[in-house]
């Protein structure tokens, strides 16, 4: 072992320089401490106590700086004395892209910010909603499991500050042109949107484009707002919105059925804000509706009621193809849903003409293929029971892969009804998916029949044309809306089992 | 209402959660803030739900506001340097010691600690030797309050004995004082845990000779010093005035220079020799300042101010301004640091000492982006250092007026902790310090950046109550 000292006269380095070039010296192999100092007393008296001052280091003055090694050998203390001052004439390399230090709190957000966007774990999100409105902010939130309570308070605080709470578990929105979670590349116009219904919205706002009409905003409400407990506060501040909004000319409201207090409230409010409303409450007893306000049953139908009154003339319901029925043994329908919207519509419908419809089937152990009901089925695989641990299947669409085979598979099988949704945060291609199903097997005549519908516009990303055409090229009957899917399902299998018992819905 | 706006223009949007949620948004031409956010309180749900409620809140804003201004208007004057027990007359009625950071029994102590309570009951008579001065502690023969008790402040061990001379800070509006004992200089100190003659005879030169010629030499002025225009001058001049206080000391220096040679019968040409060679002089004069406006800031009923960070080497506290004067707590933190010669990190106490209530007042870390020689502290880079300020600016609750950062244009020093922010953020306080070996007698070993520890931060927001409307 030995011990160095080198000496530089008249070389001055701030004391931190120094401990940092010491930091590195002391880091190479071999050097078992080293320190820099400027050879000032009090410095040779701290070498020295640490046993590193030799001769040289005891003759430095206070500007002269003091190199002391101790290392394993000569040599090495030789490198380490070179090297030490290499390491002051090191800068510290190139500076980092300065830019913003990022945002870490929404409540550090600029002040003119107006809206958050949620998407936390359930259990924060509340709390981030509530940060939001007490900055003045509206709030979008994404993020499910958020109590009922917390639901409430937050809709409360928003209705008392003027603000709206869209969501939770809010799937999409339009606000000004700008899209929210998922949305759809529509055209501007008259019609405004708001509801419950992610998908249902998703899709009338598609239907009014295809038919020539435009979208002034959609608003998402949250799956439950209409329930007796959050009384319909978003959807009501959301009808104010409308109501006040000078591009708005036509209001539609889109949900699964409100709780029947609810629903008149909602509707009354409707039918007083001065421009005409339709309302879809899917399922919902159709009681009559106040001036002002046209009830509808479908999705379809809403579309079609809102463009008429946009444009200003009758649209004409779209001509649907008449797809072959299947045969015996061929008699159940398997509808596999990824937007439950679309899987209560089909219930509805397919209940009315078929009678019963089954809405679940086991979980297969793992690696087992589903077993599917002796029965029509409808699911909605987007459920919080298909997709623990699994993201929805609008953005994995292999998710419905095994449900989609298991159909395909099943010789009872008469019809299978699959959704498709593009846009704004759809999967890339959800269609593809699909279509390595379909293409993986012979699709002999008396297979079952594939009816699907794409909800999305020319615009999306992901561009509608393109995604009927890979559908159909696989064998699928693309129909133009899920009303119009699980009608025609419901056609082909009447043919085969025209037995219902109870005919209810004829108008639907 | 509000929301008729929502619809009128894309909106403004700040994106919290899922990354690239709000990319279609921002495509389709939204501002989006992306927030980089992890679960606020540490991932409590309840606090978390709580900090919602107090976030915006009319009552705390309008506190903060109340506290904030106070802090800032206090104007600090140094008019004074006088024995401790002329200044704080419980030190003269019993057998007391003053010490750093919150409340700790002696058996409790820290190495450094311990030693200087031995030094300093030596200096006062109270033993004959080190072992007796341990006995006397031991056995109760002596009184322990924190500083922060009665308006001082000490580095490090921060020990303060009657017969020591403490500097004045006064607020002539208010008349409010604080103090703070003398700095000893680099090496070994009484404050870092060293002993030994050298140690004694400096302190006892400090009592007899040193207090009294600065004494005369403030007397000899017209006018205080004013000990605001001084630090906002030295962050002109490289200076956080935490621990870089090169430029604060020479200044000060200056300004006592004259009145200390008018007073060389006193000891005043000594101390000039003295003060030549101490680039820690300022510290314990900014550290004064500082306690006197926190001070201000403390007691406003609702406000989530933090008005004093203070670390006795085991445990390291917070005071609110609206919590009282409770202590919010954890264990003391290590530092991340350069060492001297034949030290490193087994041998470093954990974070001791009042010298973060700079910090609390907008100094040390906060005002790091001013103060390029000790960047290598932050990873070598001025950059570094300027990030440090910027993210310390997410912590505060406004900035300061006369304290201006060169290195970010010149902007106010971040100020004022919001006790509110540093839960949601989770991001620590930044504190730069100096390191003291943690056995008794030996001293600093380093320096460097530690933090003050979120569980304070967490312990207080529970403890607040929730204002109605």
């Amino acid at each position: 072992m030995v011990l160095r000292n080198a000496v530089h006269t008249n070389l001055y380095a701030d004391s931190v320089t120094l401990m940092r070039a010491a930091a590195r010296i002391a880091e190479r192999p071999g050097v078992l401490t080293a320190s820099l100092v400027m050879g000032t007393t009090a410095n040779q008296d701290v070498l020295d106590r640490a046993g590193l001052l030799a001769d040289e280091g005891r003759s430095a003055g206070p500007n002269d700086l003091v190199v002391a090694v101790r290392c394993a050998d000569d040599e090495e203390a030789t490198a380490a004395l070179a090297a030490a001052l290499a390491a002051l004439a090191e800068t510290p390399g190139p500076a980092a892209p300065e830019g913003e230090v990022p945002l870490r709190a929404l409540a550090a957000a600029p002040d003119d910010t107006d809206l958050a966007l949620i998407s936390t774990p359930g259990p924060y999100a509340a709390a981030e909603a509530l940060k939001a409105l007490r900055r003045d902010m509206n709030v979008f939130l994404f993020s499910d499991h958020v109590s009922l309570a917390d639901e409430l308070t937050l809709k409360q605080e928003a209705a008392w500050r003027g603000l709206l709470v869209m969501g939770p578990d809010c799937g999409t929105s339009l606000v000004a042109g700008i899209p929210l979670g998922f949305a759809n590349a529509v055209r501007r116009g008259g019609i405004g949107l708001a509801g419950a219904s992610g998908t249902g919205l998703q899709q009338v706002s598609c239907l009014v484009h295809a038919m020539g009409a435009g979208v002034s905003h959609l608003i998402g409400t949250g799956s439950r707002d209409l329930s007796e407990e959050i009384g319909g506060l978003s959807t009501l501040a959301a009808l104010d919105l409308l109501a006040a909004d000078p591009t708005t000319e036509v209001v539609v409201l889109v949900s699964k059925p409100p709780a029947p207090r609810v629903a008149r409230r909602v509707l009354e409010r409707a039918a007083g804000i001065g421009k005409p409303v339709v309302a879809c409450f899917l399922g919902a007893a159709s009681g009559t509706a106040p001036p002002g306000v046209t009830q509808v049953a479908t999705l379809d139908e809403a579309a079609r009621a809102a463009a008429s009154l946009a444009l200003g003339h009758p649209v004409p319901a779209a001509e649907t193809a008449t797809p072959r029925p299947p045969r015996e043994p061929r008699r159940w329908v398997r509808g596999l849903y990824a937007g439950g919207t679309f899987a209560y519509e089909a219930e509805l419908l397919l209940r009315a003409r078929l009678g019963a419809v089954a809405r679940e089937t086991p979980a297969p152990p793992p690696g087992a293929p589903p077993a599917l009901p002796a029965a029509h089925l409808v699911l909605d695989l987007g459920d919080d029971a298909y997709t623990t641990g699994r993201p929805h299947p609008m953005i994995d669409p292999t998710v419905r892969t095994a449900y989609l085979t298991a159909a395909l598979d099943d010789p009872s099988t008469a019809v299978v009804l699959l959704d498709v949704v593009i846009g704004h945060g759809a999967a890339p291609d959800p269609a593809g998916e699909i279509v390595r199903v379909l293409a993986g097997r012979p699709t002999p005549d008396d297979g079952p029949l594939v009816l699907a519908f794409v909800v999305g516009t020319d615009r999306d990303p992901q561009q509608l044309d393109v995604q009927k055409r890979l559908l159909a090229d696989a064998g699928a009957v693309v129909m133009g809306s899920g009303t119009a899917a699980a009608r025609a399902a419901a056609d082909a299998v009447a043919v085969i089992a025209p037995q219902v018992e109870v005919r209810i819905g004829e108008g639907v | 209402m509000t929301t008729s706006g929502l619809l009128a223009a894309a909106p403004r949007i700040v994106a919290v959660g899922v990354d690239g949620f709000a990319a279609p948004a921002a495509d389709a031409g939204a501002t989006v803030h992306q927030v980089e956010w992890r679960p606020p309180a540490a991932g409590d749900e309840d606090l978390g739900a709580k900090l919602a409620r107090l976030t915006s809140h009319p009552a705390i804003e309008r506190a903060n506001t109340r506290a904030l201004d106070a802090v800032l208007a206090v104007r600090p004057l140094l008019v004074d340097v006088a024995p401790a027990q002329d200044l704080i007359p419980q030190l003269a009625e019993e057998r007391l010691l003053l010490h750093a950071g919150p409340p700790l029994p002696y058996e409790r102590m820290c190495g450094p600690m311990r030693a200087a309570v031995v030094g300093a009951a030596l200096l006062e008579g109270w033993a004959e030797t080190p072992e007796q001065a341990e006995r006397l502690a031991a056995d109760g023969g002596i009184h322990f309050e924190p500083c922060h008790h009665h308006d001082a402040v000490g580095p490090m061990a921060g020990i303060i004995s009657r017969s020591m001379p403490l500097l004045v800070v006064e607020d002539r509006d208010t008349g409010r004082r604080a103090y703070s004992n003398l700095n000893e200089g680099q090496g070994r100190c009484l404050r870092y845990g060293a002993l030994g003659d050298d140690v004694m005879t400096r302190l006892r030169w400090m009592g007899e000779r040193l207090g009294p010629s600065l004494r005369a030499a403030l007397r000899s002025r017209d006018e205080p010093v004013d000990l605001r225009g001084l630090t906002a001058q030295a962050l002109q001049m490289g200076d956080e005035c935490h621990s870089r206080n090169t430029a604060a000391s020479a200044l000060l220096t200056r300004e006592l220079a004259a009145g200390l040679a008018r007073s060389a019968d006193l000891g005043g040409v000594e101390a000039l020799d003295f003060l030549s060679g101490n680039n820690y002089w300022f510290l314990n004069f900014s550290m004064a300042a500082s306690k006197l406006a926190m001070d201000a800031g403390h007691g406003v009923e609702h406000s989530t101010l933090v008005t004093a960070f203070a670390r006795n080497g085991v445990d390291v506290g917070i005071r609110v301004s609206g919590l009282g004067d409770a202590w919010f707590r954890a264990p003391a933190a290590a530092v991340d640091g350069l060492y001297f010669a034949g030290f490193g990190p087994d041998d470093a106490n954990p974070d001791i000492g009042d010298s973060a209530i700079t910090e609390t007042h907008g100094l040390g870390g906060f005002a790091i982006a001013a103060a390029p020689a000790i960047v290598g502290f932050v990873g070598g880079t001025p950059e570094r250092a300027r990030r440090i300020s910027r993210e310390m600016a997410g912590l505060t609750l406004g900035r300061h007026r006369d304290y201006q950062l060169p290195g970010l244009d010149f902007v106010g020093s971040p100020v004022g902790i919001d006790i509110r922010k540093v839960v949601d953020t989770g991001l620590e306080p930044v504190v730069t310090t100096g390191i003291s070996h943690r056995e008794p007698g030996i001293g600093q070993i380093g320096a460097g950046l530690t933090h003050a520890p979120l569980r304070c931060f967490t312990e207080a927001l529970a403890a607040f109550h929730e204002p109605c409307d």
